[in-house]
């Protein structure tokens, strides 16, 4: 089965013409959507800016990344629930959409540089997050992607909406 | 002068015209609208939860407050700004639209609880601890959550209703 003939079996799925076919729940999902990516965007805004040391420098980064991350995979989960309904609903069009397109690498991006933070700075955490120790340049980096990452994804976000037909 | 009066007036005026041609100030602005609601949103989420009690609550109610609340007020600056510069842009299609008007009315109420927690807390240090009254702390913060959400729903359905 080819890309074409996925995407469209995934809006004849019932669940998919539903969102589609219903006035308000498209409308419904989508707001959920929108209230579950601000919490994203700003709880991992609160973790980039620990490590890069302009905010909460009072608590260890280990200890606020544990403390806050667990909300901003909840809220991600039902972004990413929210944005598979809205999806499938047009999968066609939103597929050759070149600013959701975008969006989606700006998503896997964002993931990778995760990946990558989790695997390799994250592993000496407690050497440079001792009080006194500067986070390390790689941290750092991680921190400052993440944020460019997620100000493009929520901008390519609004720039699909009005770039739907 | 009538609100039809005045959205006519606004819609005229060179600066909304410049806006309305320059094709991308409006999904600009609105992007800055939303990264800025998610500072807003997210500051007021961390301390409701903190009054509730399931977030940092080994913490000072104190540190948390002084951490989020100055990005819960000033950044509604830049929310003011935006939204302004959205409602020069599309004055009918804002102050006429009932989803923005509710909206408008929610927002009234979630600074007001806001204001009213910082007053409460001034006047009370244990406000929000556990040695002082629960139960308001938790309805206020409960209140407050839904508030900043059902603002952000009405947002949203701004577009719904124009």
């Amino acid at each position: 089965m080819d890309i074409e003939s996925a995407l469209a079996w995934l809006q004849s799925t019932w669940i998919a013409t539903a969102v589609a076919e219903n006035d308000i729940l498209f409308p419904w999902i989508e707001s959920v959507h929108v209230l579950a990516i601000v919490l994203v965007v700003g709880t991992i805004s609160i973790v980039d800016l620990r490590l890069l040391g302009v905010a909460s420098l009072d608590i260890s980064a280990k200890r606020l990344m544990r403390d806050v991350i667990p909300y901003t995979w909840g809220a991600f989960a039902v972004a990413a629930i929210t944005g598979s309904l809205m999806f499938s609903s047009d999968a066609t069009h939103y597929a050759h959409n070149r600013l959701f397109q975008i969006k989606l690498v700006m998503l896997v991006l964002a993931g990778l540089n995760m990946a990558v933070f989790h695997l390799f700075s994250e592993r000496d955490i407690e050497r440079w997050d001792a009080p006194g120790a500067t986070t390390p340049v790689a941290a750092k980096t991680a921190a400052v992607i993440s944020l460019m990452a997620w100000i493009a994804v929520v901008s390519l976000g609004r720039g699909t909406g009005f770039t739907m037909h | 002068m009538t609100l039809n009066e005045i959205c006519h007036w606004i819609d005229q005026t060179a600066l909304s015209q410049w806006i309305q041609v320059a094709g991308w100030v409006v999904p600009t602005v609105q992007t800055i609208h939303i990264l800025a609601i998610a500072v807003v949103a997210s500051s007021a989420l961390m301390l409701d939860l903190r009054l509730i009690g399931v977030f940092w609550a080994n913490r000072p109610l104190e540190a948390v407050k002084a951490r989020f609340l100055p990005l819960v007020w000033w950044t509604l600056l830049v929310l003011l700004a935006t939204g302004i510069i959205m409602i020069i842009a599309e004055p009918a299609r804002s102050l006429k639209n009932p989803a923005f008007q509710l909206k408008m009315g929610l927002l009234i109420a979630a600074l007001t609880v806001t204001a009213l927690f910082q007053f409460l807390h001034r006047r009370n240090a244990a406000f929000g601890d556990a040695a002082g009254p629960r139960a308001a702390a938790v309805t206020l913060a409960v209140v407050s959550i839904l508030l900043w959400s059902s603002i952000i729903f009405a947002g949203r359905w701004i577009a719904y209703f124009a």
